[in-house]
C-alpha cells in the first residue's frame, strides 16, 4: 500500500495513472456500443490499420505528437473502414473476412514503414517502435492533457447522444424510420472508436488496444440488464484496469503498464463470467440445481399422493 | 393544386416504384393508392418483394425510381404520421434493456435530439403496453420474453408512435393463436380510430377474415383491390405460379383455405 501512496505523490506517476484511467474509462464507454453493434473486431481492425497512418505522420513531420498521430491514424483508420465496406458491398466476401484482409494488409504496411523509420536517420526515431506494444511510462503531461480533452469529449458526447446511440445499436431500421440520420450516427460512433484506439495506442500498443474496448464492455454485460448501468460499469472497469496496470508496473521495474492493464481487465472478465448474477456460470448452475430440486420434490409428492390414493382404495 | 389537395387525404400513394438490389429488380413499377381507415394485406410468395415494398415506402432502402407520398407529401416530411413494426428477427433480443424501454423508443422521434424520455413518455409507453396486454411485464428483460410477447412489445412501440399510417412486416409470424387474436383485435381498433394499417402477411387462410383490401405482389403488382374482388383463385394462381399448384391438388383443402375457416 505504501507503494500506492508513493505513486500517488510522484508527479510523473500521477500523469501516467491519470492517462491510464482516462484511457480505460473512455474506451470502456465507447466499447459498449461497439460490442452491442457486433463490431467487436472493428476496434482491432482500426488499431492495426492506424499503424501506417502514425508512421506516415511521423515521416512527414519528424515529430512525435499525439495530435499529429491522431490525424494520421484517423485517416488510415477511415480508409480501412471504407475498404471494408467497399469489399463487402461489391463482392460476396463477408465482413469478417474483409476485416481480416484489410487488417493484415494495413498492419503489414505499417510494419514496413516502421522498419524504414528505424533504419533511417530520423532524429527522434526511438520510441516509435513502442507503438507496437505500447509504453505507458513514455506518456508526458501534454499527452495526458490531450487525452483528457479527448476523453471528456467522448464521454460527454455519449451522454448527450445516449438515446440515439442506444436506438441505432438496438434497431437501426426503426431509427431510420423515425427519421434519425443513422448513417451519420454510425460514422460518429466509428469516429469515436478511432479516437479511443489512437489515444490508447501509445499506452497499450496497436496489438492490445482492442482489448480495452471490448473486455470491459463484455464484463459489464454480466452484471446488469440495463444499458445505462452497463456503460457506466464498463467505463469504471476500464479505469480500474488502468489503475491496477499502472500500480503493478510502477512497483515492479520489469512489468509493462499497458499489457498489465489488459491482463487486469481480463481478470475482471473472468470474475464476471463466473460470478455475474443471472448470466454468470455459477448463478446459472445454482438456478439449474434449484430447478432440479423442485422438480424432484414435485415428483416425490405426486408419488406420495398416488400411494395415499392406493392405500385408501 | 386540386390534385395536391386530393392527395392530402390519401394515406399512402406510391407511383411506379422500382427497387433493385445489385442489378436484379426486386420491385418493378409498383403503383398503389390506399384508402384511409383500412386494413390492407400484402400477399405474395417468398422473394416477391413484400418487405422491400414496405422498406422502400419508409425510405429505409434506396429506390431506383418512382415516388412515395404520405398524405400528399414525401415521407421524410411526414415521419410523425408513420408507424413501423419491423420483423421480429431483425433485432438482437439479448440487448440490455427491458420491455418498457423498447416501447419508449416509439417516442424518440417526437422527443427529437438530446432530450431524454421522462415521466410523460413512460406513462404513454405503459399505456401502450397495457393495450397489448403486457403491462405486468414492463420491467422484464427483453430476452426473457417469449416470441409472441416480443412481437407485442414491437406492436406497443408502434402504438407509442401515435401514427396515422402503420406499416407492419409480418406481425403474425411465429406467434401463438392467442397473440394472433390479440394483434388482430388491436389492428381492428386502430382501424376503428380511422388509422390505416398495411400488413405483410403470409397465411392465406386468414386473408379474407382480416383484411379490407389486399395486394397480390410478385415483383410487380398482380392485383390490388377489395379483398372479395381480388382474392380469387385465378389471381392467386397468377401470383404464386407453380407454387400454388399443390393447393390445387386437393379441391377441398383449397376451399377451406380460401374461405378462411381453416388454418394453412
Amino acid at each position: 500500500m505504501q507503494s500506492l501512496l508513493d505513486m500517488m505523490t510522484d508527479p510523473n506517476s500521477q500523469w501516467i495513472l491519470l492517462g491510464c484511467v482516462l484511457l480505460g474509462l473512455c474506451s470502456g464507454v465507447i466499447g459498449c456500443f461497439a460490442y452491442l453493434r457486433k463490431q467487436s473486431l472493428m476496434g482491432d481492425t482500426l488499431a492495426h490499420s492506424a499503424l501506417p497512418g502514425i508512421c506516415i505522420a511521423f515521416m512527414l513531420t519528424g515529430t512525435k505528437s499525439i495530435l499529429l498521430f491522431l490525424i494520421g491514424a484517423g485517416i488510415s483508420g477511415l480508409l480501412a473502414t471504407f475498404g471494408i465496406s467497399w469489399i463487402t458491398r461489391y463482392s460476396r466476401i463477408k465482413s469478417d473476412a474483409a476485416m481480416g484482409i484489410v487488417l493484415s494488409s494495413f498492419f503489414g504496411l505499417g510494419i514496413v514503414l516502421l522498419t524504414q523509420i528505424q533504419h533511417s536517420d530520423y532524429g527522434n526515431q526511438s520510441g516509435l517502435d513502442k507503438f507496437l506494444f505500447g509504453q505507458a511510462a513514455s506518456m508526458i503531461g501534454s499527452d495526458v492533457q490531450t487525452m483528457l480533452i479527448v476523453c471528456a469529449f467522448i464521454v460527454i458526447a455519449c451522454t448527450l447522444l445516449f438515446k440515439e446511440f442506444k436506438l441505432i445499436s438496438f434497431d437501426p431500421g426503426f431509427a431510420r424510420g423515425l427519421g434519425f440520420p443513422v448513417g451519420v450516427l454510425e460514422q460518429l460512433l466509428m469516429f469515436f472508436i478511432v479516437v479511443a484506439v489512437v489515444v490508447g495506442i501509445q499506452a497499450v500498443g496497436v496489438v492490445l488496444v482492442a482489448a480495452l474496448l471490448i473486455t470491459p464492455a463484455v464484463s459489464a454485460r454480466y452484471w446488469t440488464d440495463r444499458l445505462g448501468i452497463m456503460v457506466v460499469m464498463s467505463g469504471l472497469f476500464g479505469a480500474l484496469a488502468g489503475v491496477v496496470g499502472t500500480w503493478l508496473s510502477s512497483t515492479t521495474a520489469s512489468l509493462p503498464t499497458g499489457p498489465i492493464s489488459v491482463l487486469a481487465s481480463t481478470l475482471l472478465f473472468i470474475v464476471s463470467l463466473l460470478f455475474g448474477p443471472r448470466r454468470g456460470l455459477l448463478a446459472k448452475r445454482i438456478v439449474r440445481s434449484r430447478a432440479r430440486q423442485t422438480l424432484m420434490e414435485e415428483q416425490k409428492s405426486r408419488m406420495r399422493d398416488l400411494v395415499k390414493e392406493g392405500s385408501s382404495l | 393544386m386540386s390534385r395536391q389537395l386530393q392527395a392530402a387525404g390519401v394515406p399512402l400513394q406510391i407511383n411506379s416504384l422500382s427497387v433493385a438490389y445489385q442489378k436484379k429488380p426486386v420491385l418493378r413499377n409498383v403503383s398503389l393508392e390506399v384508402t384511409e381507415g383500412q386494413l390492407i394485406g400484402i400477399i405474395g410468395p417468398n422473394g416477391a418483394g413484400k418487405s422491400t415494398l414496405i422498406k422502400a415506402a419508409l425510405g429505409l432502402i434506396p429506390k431506383l425510381e418512382g415516388s412515395v407520398l404520405v398524405y400528399g407529401k414525401p415521407y421524410n416530411e411526414q415521419r410523425k404520421l408513420i408507424g413501423y413494426v419491423p420483423q421480429r428477427e431483425s433485432v438482437d433480443w439479448d440487448f440490455p434493456t427491458n420491455a418498457l424501454d423498447v416501447v419508449m423508443m416509439g417516442r424518440y422521434g417526437r422527443l427529437g435530439w438530446f432530450r431524454r424520455p421522462g415521466a410523460k413518455e413512460k406513462a404513454i409507453a405503459m399505456e401502450c403496453l397495457a393495450k397489448v396486454g403486457m403491462a405486468e411485464l414492463a420491467d422484464r428483460q427483453i430476452s426473457q420474453l417469449s416470441g409472441g410477447q416480443q412481437q407485442r412489445v414491437f406492436l406497443a412501440r408502434a402504438l407509442a408512435q401515435d401514427a396515422k399510417l402503420y406499416f407492419m412486416d409480418e406481425p403474425f409470424a411465429g406467434v401463438d393463436a392467442a397473440t394472433e387474436k390479440a394483434i388482430i383485435m388491436l389492428l381492428q381498433e386502430l382501424k376503428g380510430q380511422g388509422k390505416t394499417v398495411i400488413v405483410v402477411h403470409h397465411d392465406l387462410a386468414t386473408v379474407k377474415e382480416y383484411f379490407d383490401s389486399v395486394m397480390l405482389l410478385n415483383i410487380e403488382v398482380q392485383a390490388f383491390g377489395k379483398t372479395e374482388d381480388v382474392f380469387t383463385r385465378s389471381n392467386l394462381q397468377q401470383t404464386y405460379g407453380g407454387r400454388f399448384a399443390f393447393l390445387d391438388r386437393q379441391e377441398d383443402e383449397e376451399l377451406t383455405l380460401l374461405s378462411g375457416k381453416g388454418r394453412g
